[in-house]
């Protein structure tokens, strides 16, 4: 009887000690969402949404603009790095095998690991120095460098989890292989990808370092891709870096901007990847 | 010269002349020799990996596609050699369907977008509905799903499934159905509709299919043709292989004795 006792208690300790682990690893979490609104959600109002920044001691003032650049931003890297990155990965899927995909896997699991400040010196040295100016396009290269890796890493794996019983089924239709692997393949890895997609555009709107030397920022509003642009995430580290109580609360409220907006990307990728599911399991 | 009341003897629509299938440096046919008379049934029997499958995946240059496979010989489709190097695999595939062990119809494509997948996949469109019906019907399907047309694939049963990836072979009109093993995951009443549905096709179609089941090959084929480990070692009428087999590896094999 001892022996159940024992068994028990271990048991109970086991439980215990992961349920204090789960607690320390949310507990961060929970503080940070609750530091973030606590102190961004009092500078919300609808004029932050589409105002521009105001001087130091005007009243109002918002990031408008600076929500506006970051999409644009966003947008441009998705541009570049959508085809590239779903490209890559489905040659790594289908054609990979080779001396060429290895070289390809390699390359993109290196180019995963780089600092995103050293990307954003790439962008400087590539088109800010030449271009003599900082620039949108700029940082969408920037972005965009970062989301080549994570897009086709994640893209060949989704290609990879299609069945191949689906690629001989279209084969022995007399489909080509390339349209196979464009109308069968794709099509059915397509929900994964396009959350994958949606992580790596989520992730990029996050990024601070690649866009300080390269989008740089700006007060006023641009879509033009040859100027410099404002961005949520150097709104909030100017803002932060300042002297000036007002702009450390519109720090915190653009902060706040910023997770709703992450937040809202990741739900629309959960949102994909449950469609996905619904229709492997119906 | 006696009268003219023979029957014509039977055209040959597949002609098997010395073939051999490698998977790298392992052969997994030696030297196969056979043929199969226009619209009539063909079944491949034979123990686990005795290269059935191998066999009628080089009839439509399926084989080719494994990473280091290869096959060597003639496979004469009306006379012409399919490994010539003038014949198109591609174009090839669509004369000679396949129909898989397991049913695998394209999950992102709805009941009736399956049946006309040869078509749409390859980038044509236009109104088939008649083709698709004519085809739901001749696999034994349209009474079943004629409501549900546009529902996922993935909803109907597995022996539904199954049909539905025999009425897509069907569309493209192919002149040959190859049929791997297309039984094995369905339960007796799915396999006694598959083999009623086996028998009216052959009006139409040459049929090769391979199966595991000897009840099945005793029942649904013209002829039989037994592998083991790679060699093709009987092929006859199949009442004759099942009753008289020359060979006693035919016999042991047909009577249970291995396998």
């Amino acid at each position: 009887m001892s022996g159940r006792r024992a068994r028990q208690a271990r048991d109970l300790a086991m439980t215990l000690l992961c349920g204090a682990a789960v607690v320390v690893a949310l507990a961060p979490l929970a503080s940070l969402l609750w530091l973030v609104i606590a102190r961004g959600l009092p500078g919300l109002s609808p004029t932050f949404f589409v105002a521009r920044p105001a001087p130091v001691g005007e009243p109002g003032g918002g990031v408008g603009n600076a929500i506006v650049g970051t999409l644009f931003m966003v947008g441009l890297a998705s541009l570049i790095a959508v085809p590239i990155g779903i490209g890559a990965g489905v040659f790594l899927a289908e054609r990979g095998d080779g001396p060429l995909g290895r070289a390809v896997r390699f390359t993109a699991d290196v180019l995963g690991g780089v600092p995103s400040i050293v990307v954003g010196i790439v962008a400087y040295a590539v088109l800010v120095i030449p271009m003599r100016r900082f620039s949108a396009l700029a940082g969408g290269l920037a972005l965009a460098i970062l989301m080549v890796p994570t897009l086709a890493r994640a893209s060949e794996e989704f290609v990879r989890l299609v069945p191949s019983a689906l690629r001989e089924a279209s084969l022995a239709l007399g489909v080509p292989a390339w349209r196979t692997s464009l109308r069968v393949v794709l099509r059915t890895a397509l929900g994964g990808i396009v959350t994958a997609a949606l992580l790596a555009v989520a992730r990029a709107a996050g990024e601070t370092a690649p866009l300080l030397f390269t989008a740089l920022n700006n007060q006023y509003w641009n879509v033009r891709p040859d100027q410099p642009t404002a961005s949520l995430t150097v709104q909030i580290f100017n803002y932060a870096i300042s002297p000036y109580p007002q702009w450390h609360a519109q720090a915190w409220s653009a902060a706040l901007v910023l997770l709703l907006l992450v937040g809202l990307l990741n739900l629309l990728a959960r949102l994909a990847s449950r469609d996905r599911v619904r229709e492997g399991g119906a | 010269m006696p009268a003219l009341v023979e029957p014509a003897p039977p055209r040959t629509k597949l002609a098997v002349e010395g073939l051999e299938a490698w998977f790298g440096a392992t052969r997994a046919l030696h030297q196969v020799s056979l043929s199969v008379p226009e619209r009539s049934v063909l079944a491949v029997i034979g123990p686990s990996g005795c290269g059935k499958s191998t066999f009628i995946r080089c009839l439509n240059r399926m084989h080719e596609l494994v990473p280091g496979a290869r096959a060597t010989g003639r496979v004469l489709l009306d006379g012409e050699d399919l490994y010539s190097g003038a014949v198109d695999p591609v174009e090839l595939r669509r004369r000679v369907g396949m129909v898989f062990q397991r049913p695998n119809p394209f999950p992102t494509l709805s009941v009736a977008e399956n049946v006309l997948a040869g078509f749409l996949l390859n980038g044509a469109h236009g109104d088939r509905r008649e083709v698709m019906e004519r085809c739901l019907r001749q696999a034994a399907l349209w009474d079943e799903v004629k409501d549900r047309l546009h529902a996922s694939p993935l909803s109907l049963s597995g022996g539904q499934q199954q049909r539905l990836c025999i009425a897509r072979a069907l569309a493209i009109e192919p002149e040959v159905l190859l049929m791997d093993e297309p039984a094995s995951a369905l339960d007796p009443i799915a396999t006694a509709k598959l083999e009623e549905l086996i028998h009216e096709l052959k009006a139409r179609y040459t049929i090769v299919i391979v199966t595991h089941n000897l009840q099945q090959a005793a029942r649904a084929s013209e002829y039989t043709a037994f592998f083991y480990l790679g060699e093709l070692v009987e092929v006859g009428r199949t009442d004759q292989i099942f009753t008289t087999p020359r060979s006693t590896r035919t016999e042991d094999y047909v009577t249970g004795k291995f396998g």
